[in-house]
């Protein structure tokens, strides 16, 4: 949804087929780059990349999605294939932390070692009202030491042509001889990253050697709603997740789910050892429902962060109700568990429609509920509200579960408090 | 139209809505009805597909609103619209809300999609701009001025917007970034106040095209607004400039605000939440840091969404005891009719069905042929188009055999070239540039007691006689007396010498595979005694048909209770054999004449007996 980030390989790869069809760079030549996913052979990256044969100075990194890989020890420079085999081995055997998130390496970017000398910095970034190109001839690992060094200029959203001239008040520090070439490859970013939808783009550094422009290190985030418009443009792209954030099952079910429906469907676990569980309705509702969990200091009781909206149909979401039932039964606790079937006064969701799904879930879930002794609570306005309590509580009371129904008559974040009552 | 600068909507707003948004409409003219507006806030309707007057109900009378192709046509009929609700898609909706920013009647705009890219968004804020217009949204559902105008479904049932105070001005001005929850607060609001007076949700986009703090500032110069409530949410800096209004006091009227998504901390990684413009990661844009924010500013932050009324109950009770808010009187709202699907859905109705249907149904996720989903038909080779019609014709699922014969039968009468007066009559419509339907229904009219129709005849016929156990020759008997001849007996060109090859072989078949042939073996007697007076008295394709298919059915007797043979018989289920297959014919027939451009037929005049003569001029 929106801004999401992208691999480095498919960035440059992007970028470099972008620049080699436009007429200021008739002689560039895609740069030679290969991306190694560890769960797949070798032999295979060989085969796709005849180039890699017995190649002496390569350069390889992880292609996560995180930066700061020179200062984390994460960059093999000037090896050879069979000690890129070897780097990649030790850097990928086991979980390393990043921050404050561990995660495995997995994919990694090979490419030619580029040597150079100079090392430019070029941003561009979206504001409400403008883009912004920011450039520093000081660029590299000591950046943000630097920043104050990064010229910003501001291109107008109607009438950039006009804006792009000023590119050259940005190069004021760079030698004659490249000035020329540095303001067309700006020019031809910029258009890039307008006509693909790119919403970040940070290269730090490029160079320039006698082959033209080297992009060493870029950074990139496009806007994923714009796949209507970009599809071709962007060629097989992936949406890897943030490094740290391994996806479950159940949460990758949901995304296939989401990926194919009208309505929104998300589910994010945070701890399935946890208590509380929560199925709320609306975007905004689902925020402020977990919201309450933290503030009441319940947050390391709160399982999940998800929700369902836009007027899901009633297969969609006994599919959505089972995924997450699921995932509550799986581990057995001491004490109880609390299920938050909440959401704020519907403006069209029909919620008798939505609930009769989450009964048919009810109805798969029953026996394990009762053993995990899970006690529901539901709060819910909106059409048709009133069939939907009515049934939902019949339903559990039939199958012999506890619950208690609330309407818009209470308030929609009152049920936490009950629920936190009941685990306690 | 009569409107002041800080208003976007009032009593008298005339609305365009872009896209065919039939339940939308209905509830804004609800809304609008329940109000005592004076004029129905929807004025004109865009669809790029399709035009056309619309029907709506007004109260229980219905009115007509008209639909347009373009707005540029919809606004040279309608001079006072200056409202657009958009409801194209998130792929269209650019350059639908493009044309209306450059129409100059339009002065707001509302985009309910949701997943516009947010460059064309951004161009749409810089384009509107330049031209001074509101948008509101992407990705909302848009808003209400209580009693006076409501955006497309904001407020949801009519019932929930009576209970949280809309159908009559409040004194509270309310913004937020999400729909749904904006209805929500409306209910708080309500409860804890005289309720709203307008409530804008500006959508959960990233950039939105108006933020929460133009509207504030737009609310805070209307007089009738006293107060205000803004839910913010994690992620994006809007919030901090409503801080920064605060302290440069643009807006003073006492506000409470709060900013969700305090949870955010939970998460190690940045995460997205259910708004594209709510992603957590950067530390000035959390939700704690915005709440903070603004309380340092003077704005009343509560210590939890759980607080939000009771903050809102206190300060209005403030205001009315400075006087600054007088109660509202309440007015009673108007009452809208029950609505038919409504009212049936929650069984509170009931009404007779007008049509019985017991062999296919289109009610579940696929349509079904006799409680056989249609994938599975289509999908087993060895079924048939004789076991679709055993489905929905007998209601039967009829075995392998029984389904190969009816194909047999079919094929055998598909055509019989393009002289008999069926195919005669489709060629000659389609020479008069009739269409398919018109020529083959043409074609098909001819069918009847002379043409095609005797396997009826003859079915009932042969069945009678035998039931009744006459023989043979006691059957012909009675039939020279009644001076009928008999149907199912008797060829143009074919005799006992020559016989019909496709009779040879239908007879083949049901003597192999039937159990049962008493009905073909009668026949086939009665033939023996016709042929003795004529040589082309012979059993026909008819005939042969018409016994042949009672014999089979009399081999499934688990399947055909002999009740159940008369009924088919009696219901002309047999003569549709004929029916269908000839179709193919004359369809045939018709692309044929197609094909070949043949024009207008005109009947000789040679080939015409004149009884009359005509006149000549000499």
């Amino acid at each position: 949804m929106a801004q999401v980030g992208i691999r480095e390989f498919h960035g440059k790869k992007i970028i470099y087929q972008a620049l080699e069809k436009c007429n200021e760079f008739k002689k560039f030549k895609q740069k030679k780059l290969a991306l190694y996913n560890v769960d797949n052979s070798w032999q295979a990256l060989i085969k796709n990349n005849q180039w890699l044969k017995n190649k002496h100075n390569l350069v390889v990194k992880p292609d996560q999605l995180f930066g700061k890989r020179g200062k984390n020890n994460l960059i093999g420079i000037r090896l050879n294939l069979n000690q890129v085999r070897e780097w990649i081995k030790q850097k990928s055997a086991k979980p390393i932390k990043i921050g404050q998130n561990q995660d495995r390496l997995t994919h990694f970017l090979i490419e030619p070692f580029v040597k150079h000398e100079q090392e430019f910095y070029v941003s561009i970034t979206q504001r409400r009202d403008c883009d912004e190109i920011g450039f520093s001839v000081q660029g590299g690992v000591e950046i943000e030491k630097n920043w104050k060094q990064v010229k910003k200029i501001k291109i107008d959203l109607l009438d950039f042509e006009k804006d792009l001239k000023a590119i050259q008040r940005l190069l004021v520090k760079v030698d004659a001889k490249n000035k020329k070439i540095i303001n067309q490859f700006i020019v031809q970013l910029y258009k890039v990253f307008k006509k693909y939808h790119f919403t970040f783009l940070e290269i730090n550094p490029f160079t320039i050697t006698n082959q033209g422009i080297e992009i060493l290190d870029l950074v990139l985030k496009l806007d994923d709603t714009a796949s209507f418009e970009c599809k071709n443009l962007w060629g097989d792209l992936e949406f890897p997740v943030p490094f740290g954030r391994t996806i479950s099952e159940a949460e990758a079910y949901i995304k296939s789910l989401d990926q194919k429906t009208g309505a929104s469907l998300k589910l994010i676990m945070l701890n399935p050892k946890a208590k509380i569980w929560t199925m709320v309705a609306g975007g905004g509702a689902s925020v402020i429902y977990a919201d309450t969990i933290t503030d009441l200091k319940l947050g390391q009781e709160m399982a999940n962060y998800g929700e369902y909206s836009g007027d899901p149909t009633t297969n969609e979401t006994y599919e959505y109700a089972k995924t997450l039932f699921s995932q509550m039964i799986k581990h057995k606790l001491t004490g109880n568990k609390a299920l938050i079937i909440g959401g704020g006064i519907a403006n069209f969701t029909d919620v008798a429609k939505t609930f009769s799904g989450i009964i048919m879930a009810l109805d798969d879930f029953q026996e394990a509920f009762k053993q995990h002794k899970v006690k529901i609570f539901v709060r819910r306005g909106g059409p048709n509200y009133e069939q939907g309590l009515k049934e939902i509580e019949k339903a559990a009371k039939e199958f012999g579960l506890d619950i208690e129904v609330h309407g818009p008559g209470t308030h929609m974040t009152e049920v936490v408090k009950l629920a936190l009552n009941y685990i306690q | 139209m009569n409107r002041k600068n800080y208003e976007l909507f009032n009593r008298e707003t005339q609305a365009l809505i872009y896209g065919n948004q039939e339940k939308a409409i209905q509830r804004m003219l609800d809304f609008d009805y329940v109000c005592n507006r004076k004029t129905p806030s929807v004025k004109a309707i865009v669809n790029p597909t399709g035009g056309g007057p619309q029907k709506f109900f007004y109260g229980d009378k219905e009115i007509l609103i008209p639909m347009y192709r373009s707005i540029k046509k919809a606004l040279a009929f309608h001079h006072n619209i200056d409202v657009m609700v958009n409801f194209a898609s998130f792929r269209s909706a650019f350059i639908s809300t493009k044309q209306a920013i450059f129409h100059k009647k339009i002065k707001t705009i509302v985009i309910i999609a949701e997943g516009i890219p947010e460059r064309r968004t951004r161009e749409l804020i810089a384009l509107s701009k330049k031209h001074k217009k509101w948008i509101i949204g992407p990705a909302t559902v848009g808003g209400v001025v209580a009693g006076q105008f409501k955006i497309g479904n904001t407020g949801g049932t009519i019932e929930n917007m009576i209970a949280s105070k809309l159908h009559r001005s409040g004194s509270v001005g309310f913004v937020s970034k999400s729909g749904g929850l904006s209805n929500e607060m409306y209910n708080v609001i309500g409860r804890n106040s005289n309720g709203i007076y307008e409530g804008i949700a500006i959508g959960g986009d990233a950039f939105p095209g108006t933020r929460l703090v133009d509207h504030l500032i737009r609310m805070e110069k209307n007089p009738k607004i006293k107060m205000q409530v803004v839910l913010g949410e994690i992620g994006g800096t809007d919030e901090l400039e409503i801080a920064k209004a605060i302290k440069d006091k643009i807006i003073k009227k006492p506000l409470i605000a709060w900013v969700t998504g305090t949870c955010a901390k939970q998460f190690s990684t940045e995460v997205q939440f259910g708004h594209a413009g709510a992603k957590s990661g950067v530390d000035i844009e959390s939700a704690d840091a915005k709440n903070k924010a603004l309380k340092q500013a003077g704005a009343i932050v509560p210590n939890s969404f759980n607080d939000i009324g009771k903050k809102i109950k206190q300060t209005y009770q403030k205001l009315v005891k400075a006087k600054i808010i007088q109660e509202v009187r309440e007015n009673k709202p108007a009452a809208i009719p029950n609505d038919y699907e409504t009212q049936l859905k929650e069984k509170k109705i009931r009404k007779p069905t007008q049509v019985v249907c017991s062999i296919s149904c289109d009610t579940g996720d696929e349509a079904t042929y006799l409680g056989e989903p249609i994938s599975k038909v289509t999908n087993k080779e060895s079924l048939g188009l004789g076991y679709v019609i055993g489905l929905l014709w007998f209601k039967k699922k009829l075995p392998l055999f029984a389904c190969n014969y009816i194909e047999m039968i079919l094929k055998t009468v598909a055509d019989h070239g393009p002289c008999v007066s069926g195919a005669m009559n489709t060629i000659v419509s389609a020479r008069a540039g009739k269409d398919l339907i018109s020529s083959l229904a043409s074609g098909l009219l001819t069918i009847g007691p002379r043409f095609g129709g005797a396997i009826d005849g003859a079915a009932k016929h042969f069945k009678q006689a035998y039931d009744r156990k006459l023989t043979a020759q006691e059957f012909v008997k009675e039939m020279k007396a009644k001076g009928v001849n008999i149907p199912g007996i008797g060829h143009k060109v074919k005799s006992i010498k020559n016989p019909d090859k496709r009779v040879e072989i239908l007879k083949k078949y049901a003597k192999k595979h039937f159990k049962i042939n008493d009905y073909l073996d009668y026949a086939l007697a009665v033939e023996q005694i016709t042929i003795e007076k004529k040589e082309n008295l012979i059993l026909n394709v008819d005939g042969c048909i018409a016994t042949t298919f009672i014999d089979m059915m009399m081999s499934l007797p688990n399947i055909f209770s002999k009740k159940e043979i008369d009924k088919l018989i009696e219901l002309g289920f047999l003569n549709g054999l004929f029916v269908l297959g000839r179709s193919v014919g004359l369809m045939g027939h018709y692309f044929d004449q197609l094909r070949y451009k043949q024009r207008l037929y005109r009947f000789p005049t040679q080939d015409v007996l004149y009884l009359t003569k005509g006149k000549s001029n000499e």
